[in-house]
């Protein structure tokens, strides 16, 4: 098989806060001003000789043959975002060199370009078109575009009036029907329901039949396993595996249980650190939840000093970083050691990937405080209304009756005055 | 590396850094023309959709602008115009200069507006000030239909000059774009451009033939003046649809000239600045 992918000690530097480096036309006159030579010898010498940098990828090389299937894992913040923007030439290397033979087509995000005022049908062009869709291809698509969402009644109606769930559907549809040579997805295919996922997921078995290249970053474990013939693993922006899937994820899951990962990391923690989590009491590693039952949390912490009246916080965020859930404890002591925090609560959210930030405080202090890996994935069959089922945070068992009452409204007004 | 399996007709793409200047591919940006139509129907269905009246409102802008102009310089302030009436000869200049106007701050915003994309799909980045610029023409070509009912008004009939309105079009919305290359880059970096825009076109359009007539400006300044690439598609407009004067030659190549400078200025401008957007917008 030949070469699709091929990269080659691929790095890239962020200047720490570039995000907010736009600013005022002000501060960059006042620092000509003050250094006015400095700032002719060019920005970039001056910004790096006074903000920090950090290497989001770091001398990164792989090679990915034609028609694979290639999963990225790695925590929050290893670089797989930035590989994956890297080889969508949405942003630039700062050094090395990547080859890519075939047309690439990327989905970092789904929706990208939806406008709340148009049409379903008019967002499918726009959507497809910045995509990289002929309108040609668009056309002769449309139908089964329209018919995987399951929403044609709605074609014609401004998606601000879909739900949350019927954009995301019509959304994924779009990007589901996109067949470049060389598919790069960021992480889109953990929201949604799992049938939908499945039909998604499904269509992707299509597309490497036909001999496509797919590069998938994932923190679904069970997708990557059925999808993948080989993983890629990031850790701080560099390469620390790269092999077949079920080996590779394995690894990659126990790190999590391991006591000390990176040496940095050691560094790092004043007194204590959270090494993971999972659900359940077994020693087995399960991050998804399949059923309404409540259900065991555990998070392990590593304690390295005595801690007196310690406070642990933790909430649940979802995949729009709201907060789905939270609650703290007070008055905690540690000796030196492991410890399991334990939970037992219903998580009757609604499906798709949730994520864990845990912390621990003495005193006020802060110790430790982490968003932890793997994402928590929720698969229960959504139980709302078909077409708004991503609505709110809740996935209820529920049920519903309609009754004929004899109640008059003056016995309602009566009742709801007695009652506040 | 085992390239005998590979089908010689699959694209190579190489991903590397880029120092300094990079030339403009304008292949690519043809390959992506049905990405940049869609962008400029979008612009034009989303704007008028939840506005009340809607499309009028292009037609409304200009014509009453004219009508206040007809009003303090034509009536009270006795601006003189070329022999022609007033409300003709404004209306005349106001088009032009609310199509290259629009554009210019359209065109200046388009990268900040359209962040999400820049940050998650990739695309020629050039697509965007020029969308604008299409948005701006559209609006243009509507609003002309109105000159046309005034020009029937007031009996004015147009030579065979008319045939060359194209090229002060054209014109108009290649100034437009050069400067919006500029401006929309500086953009990303400075959120000033925003505040100082209005400003600047208010400047602009003092300096151009559209309340006045170019016969007012001193004939010593006269070169200096048409090096603003407004003042040669002002006086090729009127002279193109109302036959005020001789063929504005000499204004015309200067104003080329001038449009010619910053539009390639701005386009190598905006291709050097283009990769650094995604890190910092």
């Amino acid at each position: 098989m030949s070469i699709a992918i091929d990269v080659d000690r691929l790095s890239k530097r962020y200047l720490l806060g570039e995000r907010e480096a736009y600013g005022a036309l002000r501060d960059t006159l006042a620092r000509a001003l003050r250094a006015p030579l400095r700032w002719i010898n060019g920005r970039a010498a001056h910004a790096s000789a006074v903000r920090e940098s950090i290497w989001a990828l770091e001398n990164v090389s792989f090679d990915i043959r034609q028609g694979e299937i290639i999963g990225v894992v790695g925590r929050n913040g290893s670089g797989k975002s930035t590989l994956l923007k890297i080889l969508s030439r949405i942003t630039e290397p700062t050094s090395g060199r990547a080859e890519i033979r075939g047309r690439v087509g990327s989905l970092l995000e789904v929706g990208t370009g939806f406008h709340p005022e148009l049409t379903g049908r008019e967002n499918v062009f726009v959507n497809g078109a910045i995509l990289g869709m002929r309108r040609a291809e668009i056309r002769r698509k449309f139908d089964e575009i329209v018919s995987f969402s399951g929403i044609e009644q709605f074609i014609d109606t401004p998606v601000k009036h879909y739900s949350s769930g019927m954009q995301m559907r019509l959304a994924f549809s779009v990007a589901a029907h996109l067949q470049p040579q060389i598919l790069l997805i960021d992480e889109v295919l953990a929201v949604g329901d799992a049938a939908f996922q499945r039909k998604c997921l499904g269509k992707m078995d299509d597309v490497s039949r036909d001999g496509r290249t797919v590069v998938f970053v994932s923190h679904q474990m069970n997708q990557l396993r059925r999808l993948c013939g080989r993983c890629l693993w990031l850790d701080s922006g560099r390469v620390v595996n790269m092999g077949p899937t079920a080996e590779l994820l394995n690894r990659y899951e126990a790190s999590f249980m391991e006591a000390s990962s990176s040496p940095a990391d050691v560094q790092r923690s004043p007194g204590a650190r959270f090494l993971g989590w999972t659900l359940g009491t077994s020693h087995q590693p399960r991050n998804t939840i399949q059923g309404f039952e409540p259900v065991t949390v555990r998070f392990f912490l590593r304690i390295d000093r005595p801690i007196q009246s310690g406070h642990h916080g933790i909430a649940l965020f979802n995949r729009d970083s709201q907060v789905v859930w939270g609650t703290a404890n007070d008055d905690l002591s540690f000796s030196p050691g492991t410890y399991e925090l334990v939970y037992h609560l219903p998580l009757q959210l609604k499906p798709g990937s949730y994520r864990w930030q845990v912390s621990l405080f003495e005193s006020g202090k802060f110790i430790d405080g982490v968003d932890l890996v793997p994402e928590l994935s929720i698969e229960t069959p959504p139980l709302g209304h078909r077409l708004d089922e991503y609505s709110g945070f809740l996935n209820l068992p529920y049920t519903f009756d309609v009754r004929r009452t004899d109640l008059s409204e003056q016995d309602l007004s009566l009742r709801s005055g007695t009652s506040g | 590396m085992n390239s005998l399996s590979t089908p010689s007709e699959l694209p190579v793409q190489v991903i590397a850094p880029a120092r300094g200047w990079v030339p403009i591919r304008l292949g690519e940006l043809w390959e992506y023309r049905e990405l940049l139509a869609f962008l400029v129907w979008r612009e034009v269905k989303v704007r008028y959709k939840q506005t009340f009246l809607g499309i009028a409102w292009v037609i409304l802008q200009p014509f009453l602008t004219m009508i206040v102009f007809s009003i303090f310089f034509g009536k009270l302030a006795k601006m003189p115009s070329d022999g022609l009436p007033y409300p003709i000869f404004t209306f005349s200049a106001l088009l032009p200069w609310q199509l290259f106007a629009f554009a210019l701050t359209e065109s200046s915003s388009s990268v900040v507006v359209n962040q999400r994309l820049v940050t998650k799909v990739y695309f020629p980045r050039l697509i965007m000030p020029i969308s604008a610029i299409g948005v701006g023409l559209a609006d243009f070509t509507i609003a002309f239909g109105v000159l046309v009912a005034m020009m029937a008004y007031y009996g004015v009939v147009p030579g065979l000059a008319a045939l060359t309105v194209p090229l002060w079009v054209a014109l108009a919305a290649l100034a437009a774009l050069g400067a919006g290359l500029w401006l929309s880059a500086l953009n990303v970096w400075y959120r000033d451009i925003r505040y100082t825009l209005p400003f600047l076109t208010q400047v602009w359009m003092l300096l151009t033939p559209v309340i006045y007539p170019a016969s007012l400006v001193p004939e010593q300044w006269r070169p200096l003046y048409a090096l603003n690439p407004m003042v040669g598609v002002i006086e090729g407009f009127r002279w193109a649809l109302l036959g005020t004067g001789p063929a504005p030659t000499v204004t015309l190549a200067t104003s080329i000239a001038a449009t010619t400078v910053i539009l390639v200025g701005g386009l190598f401008y905006f291709r050097r600045m283009e990769r650094t957007f995604a890190d910092v917008i």
